[in-house]
């Protein structure tokens, strides 16, 4: 599922976008986690088709992002990463997303629309 | 090559910046990203319990047919290796929580990425070795 999909069905708006070719890539699978121990320790699919959807704000999602090979992450609840954890993101040029959307109405969305879990 | 990185007791702000620096060296050295997948992890982990646990210490990293890092620190030590090692045991304080970590997968997750992995603790300091094999 590409990208612009994903984001239409959780309703996602834009923070940063390193590269806008992001839009028209495949997912295949998804990480769910305000733990990033877990999503270290679980995250077993290649990160080039998986994204992250957190309530997790701070730096940590995206320096665990960048750890999992991940360069994509959506926020739950309208979070956006601010300040220095921002410029964080851009340096690691990451697609950073936000969505209204709760982490239980944003991952019964996405488990509609066929997208695995990234965990095993 | 050897590298030598130090790492500050609660240095919230910086934790996981060694870590990236070290993988982009692994980038530029053109290891199979599978392996340099598994030694960020390993590493991050290290760097972070580091941050959170320790008085802090030093990573010390080794690039020949290999990859060796050694984590040392300078205390509390870890009263029990064999507990630390549970998925899910955790002593992380509420600072640490809040920035995602004490999730107790830390070492475990560590010793499952790692080609070598052995830990020495006491008082004075725990080191933490790792290897990998990068050929």
């Amino acid at each position: 599922m590409i990208l612009r999909d994903i984001l239409d069905v959780l309703q996602a708006k834009e923070i940063y976008v390193n590269d806008q070719e992001i839009y028209d890539k495949d997912f295949a699978f998804v990480s769910v986690t305000d733990l990033m121990s877990d999503a270290l320790a679980l995250v077993c699919s290649l990160g080039e088709f998986t994204f992250l959807l957190t309530g997790l704000v701070n730096a940590q999602s995206i320096r665990t992002a960048e750890m999992l090979d991940i360069n994509t992450i959506i926020y739950v609840r309208n979070k956006t990463p601010m300040g220095d954890d921002l410029a964080i993101g851009v340096d690691m040029k990451m697609n950073l997303f936000t969505t209204s959307l709760s982490m239980y109405e944003a991952c019964g969305k996405l488990y509609e629309t066929g997208l695995k879990t990234a965990t095993k | 090559m050897e590298y030598t990185y130090t790492i500050i007791k609660d240095d919230y702000a910086n934790a996981g910046k060694v870590s990236s620096q070290i993988k982009k060296l692994f980038k530029d050295l053109q290891i199979n990203p599978d392996i340099i997948r598994r030694m960020a992890i390993a590493c991050y982990e290290a760097e972070i319990n580091m941050i959170i646990h320790s008085y802090g210490g030093i990573i010390k990293l080794t690039i020949d047919d290999e990859v060796h890092f050694i984590f040392k620190d300078s205390g509390p030590g870890i009263p029990n290796i064999d507990l630390a090692l549970q998925p899910g045991y955790s002593t992380a304080d509420e600072r640490a929580r809040e920035l995602g970590f004490g999730a107790g997968m830390g070492l475990s997750n560590i010793k499952r990425v790692s080609d070598e992995f052995s830990i020495e603790s006491c008082e004075k300091g725990t080191v933490l070795t790792l290897g990998f094999k990068v050929l």
